[in-house]
Parts: C-alpha cells; sequence; structure tokens
C-alpha cells in the first residue's frame, strides 16, 4: 500500500509536521520536509481527526431521489467528514438486520466514509413496538445507536424500556425530542413571529419537556440517554441540570442552529423550514456557549436531503429539513472558531472525539499521533468560499447557505489510510 | 404596488387611496349601467384552494364590473385535488396570460410565495391565507368603519375597535389590526386566552378577556366567525360557555355607545358568537358590509391592474 | 434626460379675457340651447369642474334659473391607463335629475388630443342618453388625434407640438392666467 505524506501540515494547528501514513495508520510524525512516500502538499494548513457525523439521512432505502449512500457519501467526504451514522427513517425503515446491513455493506463497497447505521427504536417508526434492537446490535452493522429520529418515542413506558433494553448491547437512545401533541401540524418556532405570520407554533417547551423526561428515565434506569438537534436554550440548561446530576446524557447541536435564526422564515421560502425549527437569536447563542463549555457534546449535521419539488412550493407542503454535510465545518469556523469560543483542539473535540465516543466507533476520532487509524481532514483556515446549491455533491439542493460566503475550507479527506478528497475535489 | 399580500404593505397614504378610490367606485356602482371599461382585456383568476362562496362572488363581480375577464378555479374537482401543486397551478396560469392573480389558500404565505417564487408574473391579490391575512377584509371594514363612524372622509383617527373571538386563527383580525393601526384607529381583541397567539404583546393593540369591560368603550365591535370544532381542540370547554363568556347578544349590545356599529366578516354563526336579535338589529352592517367588499376590490383591482405594469410601483 | 434647458414662459390669457370668454361661452351655449331649462353643465376634473360652475353662474344670471352643474371623471375611461401607474379617481357627481333627454354641456379647460373628450363620451354614454352633448373648452390648442371639435372656445392659441399649456383658475391655484411654456429640447 502507498505510503502518504502529508507535508508541513500542523496537527490542531500547533507545530508543522510531516504526517506519514502507511496501511491506514499513522506510522510517524516527521519534521517538516523529511517524510519519505507520496507527498501531498499541506503547507501551513490544519490537521484534525476526521469529522464524525451522528445524524446523517443518506435517505437510501427509498428516496434515492433525494440521496443515496455514495452521494452522501461524497458530501460526507467533501465536508471532511470520515463515518457518519444514516438515520434509519428510510423506506422501509432501518428497523431490522436486514436492513442495517444493507445500508452498511453498501456503505462499505462505497469506501469514502465509515457509514454506520442507525438503527430504530421502534418497528416502523410507530411508537409502540420495540424493533429488533439485539438482531441490529448483533448484525454485521453492529448497531451502536438507536433511535426513531423523525419521530419521537413520546410513549414514557416504550422510552424506559428501550434505555432498558440496549443496556445490553451498550447502545444508546438517540432521542427527537419533540412532544406530538404539542406540536401537531407546527410550522415554525412557536413565539410572536409565528403569531404574526399566523402560522401553527412549534414551542421550545415541546423538546424541552421530553428532554427534562428522559434525562429522569436515564437516571433512573441507568442509561445512556443521546439527546438530537438540541435547538433551545431551555433544553441547555435541562441538559446541564441532568450531567450537574451525574446523568449519563450527551447532546448534540446541529450547524444550522449555531447560526440561522426564525426570522428567516418571514421570506416564506421553504429552505427555511426545518425540524427541529429555527429558533431565536438568544437560542443561537445559547447553544454556541453550550457546544464551547461541552454541556452540548457533538455538532451533528442533521444532513437532510429533499428533492426540488418538495421545496419548490408553499411553505405548508414542504419537506422539513436542510443539507448540512458540506458546509458544517464553516459554520463551525464562522460560529464558533472566529468567535474564539472553540480552538482546533475544541473542534477536534466536538466534531470527532466527542461523536465518535458517542456512536461508539473506536476507530474514529482518534488523536493525531504515531499509532491512530489515519482518518484525517486537513482544512484551510484562511480560505474563503461561497456556497453554490447545485454544485454541491448531494443529490438534492436545499441548502439553506446558497450564495452565502463562510470561512474555511476542507482540502484534503484521508479515510482509513486513503485520500477521499485531494484539494477540494473527490480523490 | 405590485401585489397586495397583506395589509402591512399599505402605508397610511395607499391605505386612503384605496378607500378613497373605492368610494368613487361605490358612487359608481349606483348608476344603472355599472359596468366600467377599464379592465378590458386584462384577464383576472381567482384561485381558489378553500371553498369561499361570498369572497370569490365579490371578487369576480368587483373584476367583472370593470370588465376584466375573469376565471375561476376552484382547487376542488380539479387537478390541484389530484396532486398538483400550487407552482404547476401558477405556470398553467401564467401561460394562460393570468394579469391578476386573487388567491385563497389554506396555508399562511402561499400568495407571498406565489408572488414571489417567480412562477409568475402578474399581480397576486391576497384573498385569505391560512390563519395569516386577509387584506381586502380589512380595507372593506375600515371602509365600512369609515362610512359610519368618520362620514366617509379620512382616516380613523381615535375610532375604538373591539375585535372579539378567535383571534389565534384569524386572518381578518390579524389584517385588521395592521391596518386599523396604519389608519389611527385603537383596537381592543377579546379573547380567551386559549384563543389569542403566544407573542399578542407585542401586537399594536389591547388584549382584553372581558367583553362587557370593553363593550362600552368602542365605536365598532367586529364579532369573528368561532368554529364549534374548536372546543375539540380544548380551545374551550363547550359551544355554550363560549357563546355566554364571549357571544354579542342583546343585552351585551346595549352596552354600546349608541353611535356604536357591530360588524361581522361572515359566514356567521346565529347562536354562538352572536345572537340573531343583534345579527338582525340595525346595528348591524354585515349587509353594508358585503356591498362595500365589491368595491374596495375594485380599487384594488384598479390600482394594481388599472396603469402601467413597470410603473405601478 | 427629461429636464428642459430652456423654459420660457408667455402668459396668452389674463385673468380678464378668462372672464370675458367665461361670459361669451355662457351666452353662446344659451343661445345656441334656446334658453337654459334643459341644461346640464359637466366639468371635467379638476379645472374644467371649476370653469362649469362659472360659467353655470353666469347663465343662472343671465337666465334667472339654477343650472344644473356636475363633474364627470374620465379616469376610468382613458384609452392611455396602460401608460401610466394607475391614478386616484377624481370625483363624478351628476346633478340630481341626470342627463337623459338633457342637453350636456361638457367643460374642459384645454382641448388638445381629443382623447379625454373621447374618454368622457364614453363615460357619459354609461350614466344616460342625452338629447345632445355639446362641448366647451376655455383653450383650444390644436393637435387633434380624433375627429372631435369644440362647440364653444375660449381662445384658439396655436402651439407646438412640445409646448405646455398651463390654465391657472383662482379657486385651485390663486389667480387666473393662461400661460404658455416652451420646453428646451430634450
Amino acid at each position: 500500500m502507498t505510503t502518504y505524506v502529508l507535508r508541513g501540515v500542523r496537527p490542531y494547528g500547533e507545530a508543522p509536521v510531516d504526517i506519514v501514513i502507511t496501511d491506514g495508520f499513522i506510522t510517524e510524525l516527521a519534521a517538516p520536509g523529511t517524510g519519505q512516500g507520496e507527498v501531498i502538499d499541506a503547507e501551513g494548513l490544519i490537521a484534525l481527526p476526521g469529522f464524525v457525523d451522528l445524524h446523517t439521512h443518506l435517505r437510501e432505502p427509498g428516496r434515492e431521489d433525494a440521496e443515496t449512500i455514495e452521494s452522501g457519501s461524497q458530501a460526507a467526504a467533501l465536508g471532511g467528514f470520515t463515518c457518519v451514522h444514516a438515520m434509519a427513517n428510510t423506506d422501509p425503515v432501518a428497523d431490522t438486520a436486514g436492513v442495517v446491513e444493507q445500508v452498511w455493506h453498501i456503505g462499505r463497497e462505497v469506501g469514502l466514509v465509515d457509514v454506520r447505521p442507525v438503527g430504530a427504536v421502534t418497528v416502523n417508526l410507530e411508537g409502540t413496538h420495540l424493533a429488533q434492537i439485539g438482531a441490529m446490535a448483533n448484525s454485521a452493522a453492529g448497531v451502536t445507536v438507536f433511535s426513531d429520529d423523525g419521530k419521537c418515542v413520546h410513549d414514557a413506558l416504550l422510552m424506559r424500556r428501550a434505555l432498558e433494553y440496549v443496556k445490553a448491547f451498550g447502545g444508546v437512545v438517540a432521542q427527537h425530542a419533540q412532544e406530538p401533541r404539542l406540536t401537531e401540524n407546527a410550522q415554525m418556532n412557536e413565539g410572536a413571529l409565528s403569531g404574526k405570520l399566523g402560522m401553527v407554533g412549534w414551542p421550545a417547551v415541546a423538546e424541552e419537556a421530553i428532554i427534562a423526561r428522559d434525562v429522569l428515565l436515564a437516571e433512573h434506569v441507568d442509561s445512556r440517554l443521546h439527546a438530537c438537534h438540541v435547538s433551545t436554550a431551555g433544553s441547555v440548561e435541562v441538559i446541564r441540570w441532568a450531567k450537574s446530576r451525574g446523568v449519563n446524557v450527551t447532546a448534540e447541536v446541529t450547524p444550522h442552529h449555531l447560526i440561522l435564526t426564525e426570522d428567516l422564515v418571514e421570506s416564506y421560502n421553504p429552505v427555511y423550514k426545518v425540524n427541529p425549527p429555527l429558533r431565536r437569536k438568544e437560542d443561537v447563542m445559547a447553544l454556541r456557549e453550550a457546544l464551547a463549555d461541552g454541556t452540548i457534546d457533538a455538532l451533528a449535521t442533521d444532513h437532510a436531503p429533499h428533492p426540488h419539488e418538495h421545496k419548490d412550493c408553499e411553505w405548508g407542503a414542504a419537506a422539513m429539513g436542510m443539507l448540512g454535510l458540506q458546509t458544517a465545518f464553516s459554520v463551525v469556523m464562522e460560529t464558533m472558531v472566529e468567535p474564539g469560543l472553540l480552538d482546533w483542539r475544541g473542534v477536534a473535540d466536538r466534531m470527532s472525539v466527542q461523536p465518535a465516543r458517542i456512536g461508539g466507533v473506536a476507530t474514529q476520532g482518534q488523536p493525531i499521533e504515531v499509532g491512530s487509524s489515519a482518518n484525517i481532514v486537513v482544512v484551510d483556515p484562511q480560505a474563503r468560499w461561497t456556497v453554490v446549491a447545485d454544485e454541491l455533491a448531494s443529490k438534492s439542493s436545499n441548502t439553506p447557505f446558497a450564495e452565502r460566503t463562510f470561512p474555511g475550507t476542507v482540502v484534503h479527506t484521508f479515510y482509513a489510510g486513503r485520500p477521499t478528497v485531494l484539494d477540494g475535489v473527490l480523490a | 404596488m405590485r401585489h397586495l399580500l397583506s395589509a402591512a404593505d399599505l402605508d397610511r397614504d395607499r391605505a386612503l387611496l384605496i378607500l378613497d378610490t373605492a368610494a368613487e367606485m361605490a358612487a359608481l356602482s349606483d348608476r344603472s349601467v355599472k359596468k366600467l371599461p377599464t379592465l378590458r382585456g386584462r384577464t383576472v383568476v381567482n384561485l381558489f384552494f378553500e371553498d369561499s362562496t361570498r369572497t370569490r362572488i365579490s371578487f369576480e363581480l368587483a373584476a367583472k364590473r370593470l370588465s376584466a375577464d375573469v376565471i375561476n378555479f376552484a382547487a376542488k374537482g380539479s387537478s390541484v385535488s389530484k396532486g398538483e401543486s400550487l407552482k404547476d397551478t401558477a405556470l398553467t396560469l401564467e401561460a394562460m396570460g393570468a394579469d391578476a392573480v386573487v388567491i385563497r389558500h389554506w396555508d399562511s404565505g402561499a400568495p407571498h410565495r406565489l408572488a414571489h417564487a417567480n412562477w409568475i408574473g402578474g399581480s397576486v391579490i391576497n384573498a385569505g391565507d391560512g390563519t395569516h391575512e386577509h387584506p381586502t377584509q380589512a380595507l372593506l371594514d375600515a371602509y365600512t368603519m369609515r362610512r359610519h363612524l368618520r362620514d366617509g372622509k379620512g382616516a380613523l383617527e381615535g375610532v375604538r375597535v373591539g375585535i372579539v373571538g378567535d383571534i389565534l386563527h384569524s386572518r381578518v383580525a390579524r389584517s385588521n389590526v395592521l391596518l386599523l393601526q396604519t389608519l389611527g384607529a385603537e383596537v381592543t381583541l377579546v379573547a380567551p386566552p386559549t384563543l389569542l397567539p403566544i407573542g399578542i404583546e407585542t401586537w399594536p393593540c389591547e388584549v382584553s378577556y372581558d367583553i362587557d369591560a370593553v363593550l362600552p368603550k368602542v365605536d365598532a365591535v367586529m364579532m369573528l366567525r368561532v368554529q364549534q370544532e374548536r372546543m375539540h381542540a380544548a380551545y374551550f370547554p363547550t359551544a355554550r360557555e363560549y357563546s355566554s363568556l364571549y357571544g354579542l347578544n342583546g343585552d351585551r349590545m346595549r352596552l354600546l355607545p349608541d353611535h356604536a356599529i357591530v360588524m361581522h366578516p361572515g359566514p356567521m354563526n346565529r347562536g354562538m358568537e352572536i345572537s340573531a336579535e343583534v345579527a338582525d338589529s340595525d346595528r348591524a352592517v354585515m349587509v353594508e358590509q358585503v356591498a362595500n367588499g365589491v368595491s374596495v376590490r375594485m380599487a384594488v383591482l384598479y390600482l394594481l391592474l388599472g396603469g402601467a405594469k413597470e410603473l405601478s410601483e | 434626460m427629461g429636464s428642459a434647458r430652456t423654459h420660457d414662459l408667455r402668459t396668452v390669457l389674463s385673468g380678464d379675457d378668462i372672464a370675458r370668454a367665461s361670459r361669451r361661452i355662457a351666452h353662446e351655449i344659451v343661445e345656441k340651447a334656446k334658453g337654459a331649462s334643459d341644461l346640464v353643465l359637466l366639468g371635467i376634473p379638476t379645472r374644467g369642474v371649476t370653469l362649469a360652475h362659472r360659467i353655470g353662474a353666469v347663465i343662472s344670471e343671465i337666465e334667472g334659473i339654477q343650472v344644473p352643474v356636475g363633474s364627470l371623471d374620465i379616469t376610468l375611461y382613458r384609452d392611455d391607463l396602460r401608460l401610466r401607474p394607475a391614478r386616484a379617481l377624481e370625483e363624478t357627481s351628476i346633478p340630481e335629475g341626470g342627463i337623459d333627454g338633457k342637453i350636456v354641456v361638457l367643460v374642459d379647460d384645454v382641448l388638445f388630443s381629443g382623447r379625454t373628450i373621447r374618454a368622457a363620451l364614453d363615460a357619459l354614454n354609461d350614466v344616460g342618453r342625452p338629447a345632445a352633448v355639446r362641448l366647451a373648452v376655455l383653450v383650444d390648442r390644436g393637435h387633434r388625434e380624433l375627429p372631435i371639435r369644440p362647440d364653444y372656445v375660449g381662445k384658439n392659441i396655436p402651439t407646438a407640438a412640445t409646448e405646455q399649456v398651463r390654465v391657472h383658475l383662482l379657486e385651485i391655484d390663486g389667480s387666473d392666467s393662461v400661460e404658455i411654456s416652451t420646453k428646451g429640447e430634450h
């Protein structure tokens, strides 16, 4: 196998080295200019452990018109990811060993990122019967994260059972916290603006009440809970309180909830329709702070591709969700790195180490040192780029950031010792 | 002005221009020949995704009085109910050369989307979108108040208006609050707390839960339709209780000052938000509201379509 | 560039001239109508209405009976609506008694292309059926684009097409005069 040398790169933005990669591992951190092998110029660029996404909708099987495991993997690699967790709300739902193994196999064939299937908590996401959690855990896919994402496991008893049951497999229940009765037909954040626009509101309490209930359940049954796409300042407070009690809870925040606010809904452009909805400025600031102080453990994209016709319509008819893989790093640059909320080790932690730990992916999130798996992303914090929706690798184009100029580009991505992206294009 | 999507699109001068134009239209409508040649050769499409016979025929009559060609496109039984999207419907209307689309849609913001998504080139008039707005209703209400309370002239400075009922789901209330504020009136909303939207304190109006305290202090009271189905979603316990706490009956009507008028956008729920005695009393101006609706919609159609497209800003 | 380089103003009718012309028109109207009993004067807003009231007052003075005077807004009947932004409407007020069987005299300040009068005739058609329609104008400046001619003219003033004729009336403008302004090259 070829030996690669990332020449002159700065791990975590620190002193430059040559990272030597052989047979999937980092075999040497050499003095700049001294590493031997196929040289890839990375002079002045920053190396981080490859990003790990806990929350990706790859849409395959079922909605291959919106995304496939291949196109989603390409978007992930271009976004600096070396591992994604493929959400279970496909068609058919990933609620059996057969479906998760299929996703896992295709992911391996594509070979651009580690595709880790997420298993459904309940059969067909219906919230009534537990899915075959054990079979999925023991399948070739080795599922550890279980989620009905898109729907909330709202039945308290079922949630309790799920939290208990996954303990046998070292699993975690990733909850989409949304009290269904409080959010019937909800279209946007509930507040003065929803009242003005005449839209059914999605109140913060509908998220916070479920997270509060679930952290108490997790504590009671001594299990692991992960809160998906936390979107409100109140949820942050609940999680902070639970962690201070020693509850085994982790949480993620999406890039869009770190940067976009509800006032965009005033355009009635469904590209801004997402679940949970865009919130207030105060929420955005609280989420940034929580990601900085570790109350929120990880960034997760909630990359949600939708075909054009599901967004090129009136608001109420539109699908919820936004693309995220290729813009995630830039959003973190703009909202966390540039304002000084996270340094490069912090970025590595929130985008790689923590999500790998939560997802139980041993080969990911390893430090940049000799002996680690060579999952590495090389970024250029000085560069700026402008998002062009149609040029993204996703089969869909529903990015809320079209025409927006961001700091930070992904230059090279190495997955399992092989380059998947070189100089910003698929290798 | 190219579109009329929200009462917030109207500043004071524009709102008054529409009311003054409507007054001239009303005068012309008293003649034996009611038709005017103004919009000859123009095509107005009534695109109604929700049933609303009264609003549709009001717009239809207004357009026909101005000699426009009118196409009624009802979603029910059409390609729309077979799954055609708003976009495809819009492209069809554009291909047919619609100069204006009057749209009624169940989805808040659909007219805004139609006007701004580059699907069509013509004017868009919001004839009621979801629980958002119904600007021509607010205009006809203001016109009616001005006739009764301000001798048909000027704005509505100092006019006190009570709007009672299901504010949360009411596009009429939203548009009225915006327009009445623009015209200088003072609005008090009256409803049970369950039927007021979150954030109501940011609206430019007062809020009360007590209709009896408000009635003696208003020049006009507007009763909103309350759907009985709302009680199933726990907005109020029973129709009877709603009616006794918030309905306008004869005794309550006598709390109003002598000059005050009673309005209702229709269709009325007699016995629910308004009693038969009130609805049939001489303070009730509902029939006049309907007639004024035609004049106001003629004014809006004329002002949007009567001039050069590129110059109408 | 639309702004005029030269801007030459000259007065072609004084206040006295306007008063004399109005009186003469009033006399001619009565003479031709053989009295004032069937007359209705309809001014075309804005200044035509003022002139109609003045002429009506003179006729009342001569004949000793009140002549009905009203206004006829022609905006909604114009043929050039699509060339300009939508305009605010002026008042239309048809005197009680209507116009059926009456001799209607349309009164306007300046007769130019004739298109306004064409629109007025259309508007009149929707109001009723007069026995006859006549036209009185303070100034006929020529350049007709339609086969329309006035029955009563205050003054014929030959003009260049680029010139502007401005009628000022006391009730609206504070003083009476008719001026011609010559716009320079565009």
